[in-house]
């Protein structure tokens, strides 16, 4: 079945060039799929897109067979979306707990809610010990945790996470994508994970998909993609 | 002493009530991120409403219902109406209607209820309680504490402690994060201008009846001092509204009684003036976050 789905999606700003240019893409239930692509490749503008932070010029998003033209960002996350976004989504204002509350209030009740939490902190572990402390005193790797946790708190169908690994070290995004390919087994999760760090997106997904100008250029098993140099030189530098 | 302690807890009255339309400002800038320059007039426009319910009814508390009602109402209607239809980036256009809004307003009441002073009599009297020999509180000023007080400790444990609340603050401060978490924004906002206007409702009700009497422009005092109030708290800080409301407050009581009442003006510009030299954010400003 066919969790998220874009058909001939074109999304551009302003009147510039489209930046993601009548991109079709399915994602099946449970898949894992890398999206690579070097900088200004239409990585981020798609799953902006996708979930509604950027208006589309044409072509439609499925979310479960239901299309999502109209709903707005928050409604779309109530139907199964959910975007880590780049950098520090992070509420610095609140704390930690806060933090993960708000990401199950429209999902849970209160009693499960405060369940989901303490899964999350068994889940990641440094998170528990600074529970009370102001999202502005986490550090880069503790942030991105608390993203990653307040997202899974939601139990979304479809998980967008953008940059993961962005500023962190090796063994940190490990440890982050160690939890997410365990959780996306464990409950099914559709993931597509956006990254510059190839070596670790092809770690976790099965499948990758690559852009290049806002297109699909290679859509391919992640072993396939990984022995391709032809394809790694083309298009991801290295 | 006794000329002291008479200052002083006329003081802590005036400046729950400062402290609270100080609070209100808070509420919109923190929802917003606008100033609102019209909230004394939709304050006064709800007050009018109060006055003409306690007028056809008798009933002080019914005045008082349809007062924070109508408030709210306000509040809720210029979010939608107004401010919502224009650009969310610059602060300036927000500004420029508000100002407009205040001119339509009042001049929409002078038409509708004559521009005259219109006394407004206060459901407590407004003799002070003599204790020792000392005249302290009256029971309208502790009616004034008392009310202004439960309000913003409602407002305190409805950010503070309830999953709304928690909404709230998460749009006020990453609207952008909020939504990405299911968070309905744009109703928070207007919840925001709703409770912020109804609580300044609460605010020039509760003044009303120790100045002139009522007419357009009866909180527009209160408006300058209460923004003054609301930065040199920090304007997104509550806790700065209510220390420096009630700070205020007292300034201007003590230096009426020992300088003069001219001076008490001077003195709440000058430590405003002091307050922006020390702590340009305001004395309760959010600290810096970690970048690294």
């Amino acid at each position: 079945m066919t969790a998220l789905a874009c058909h001939d999606l074109t999304v551009g700003y302003g009147d510039g060039a489209p930046v993601i240019d009548g991109l079709t893409l399915e994602l099946g239930q449970g898949d894992v799929v890398a999206l690579l692509g070097a900088n200004g490749a239409g990585k981020t503008t798609l799953l902006r897109a996708l979930t509604g932070l950027v208006p589309t010029r044409s072509g439609r998003v499925e979310l479960g067979g239901r299309e999502l033209a109209r709903l707005s960002t928050e409604e779309r996350v109530r139907r199964g979306l959910a975007l880590v976004p780049e950098g520090r989504s992070v509420v610095v204002e609140l704390t930690v707990d806060e933090n993960l509350r708000l990401g199950g209030l429209w999902r849970h009740k209160h009693k499960a809610r405060k369940a989901a939490v303490e899964e999350m902190y068994a889940l990641f572990e440094p998170l528990a010990r600074r529970r009370d402390a102001a999202g502005h005193t986490l550090s880069g790797g503790e942030r991105q945790m608390l993203a990653l946790a307040r997202a899974l708190l939601a139990r979304p169908d479809v998980l967008l996470l953008d940059e993961p690994s962005l500023g962190l070290a090796p063994q940190v995004t490990a440890q982050l994508l160690g939890v997410l390919r365990e959780s996306a087994a464990r409950t099914g999760l559709t993931v597509l994970l956006a990254e510059q760090n190839v070596t670790s997106a092809l770690s976790v997904a099965a499948r990758g998909v690559v852009l290049s100008l806002g297109s699909v250029v290679a859509d391919r098993s992640a072993p396939e993609l990984a022995a391709d140099p032809a394809l790694r030189h083309a298009y991801l530098g290295f | 002493m006794d000329r002291f302690v008479f200052l002083f807890s006329a003081g802590l009255a005036r400046g729950a009530v400062l402290a609270l339309f100080a609070l209100s400002l808070v509420i919109v800038w923190r929802a917003a991120r606008v100033v609102n320059f019209a909230q004394a007039a939709l304050a006064v426009a709800a007050v009018y409403a109060a006055f003409a319910v306690t007028a056809a009814t008798g009933s002080y508390s019914a005045g008082l219902a349809a007062g924070l009602a109508s408030g709210a109402l306000l509040g809720a209607l210029a979010e939608r109406g107004l401010m919502r239809r224009l650009g969310a980036n610059a602060p300036l256009p927000g500004i420029i209607v508000a100002i407009g809004l205040v001119m339509v307003v009042q001049a929409g009441l002078a038409i509708g209820f004559g521009p005259e002073h219109r006394p407004m009599h206060p459901p407590f009297s407004q003799r002070p309680f003599v204790i020792g020999g000392v005249p302290v509180l009256s029971p309208y000023d502790l009616f004034t504490l008392i009310a202004a007080g439960v309000v913003m400790g409602g407002l305190a444990l409805l950010f503070n402690r309830s999953s709304l609340g928690l909404q709230m603050r998460a749009a006020a401060f990453a609207p952008e994060t909020a939504r990405l978490l299911g968070v309905r924004v744009s109703r928070m906002v207007t919840l925001g201008w709703t409770l912020a206007v109804a609580a300044a409702s609460l605010a020039a009700l509760l003044l009303v009846p120790n100045e002139l009497g009522l007419n357009p422009h009866a909180a527009d005092l209160l408006f300058v001092n209460a923004f003054a109030v609301a930065v040199i708290g920090g304007l997104d800080s509550p806790a700065g509204a209510l220390i420096a409301g009630i700070g205020v407050g007292l300034l201007g009581s003590l230096v009426t009684g020992y300088v003069s009442a001219s001076a008490s003006p001077l003195a709440v510009l000058a430590l405003l003036t002091l307050v922006l030299l020390v702590r340009p954010g305001g004395l309760f400003a959010a600290k810096e976050a970690r970048t690294a």
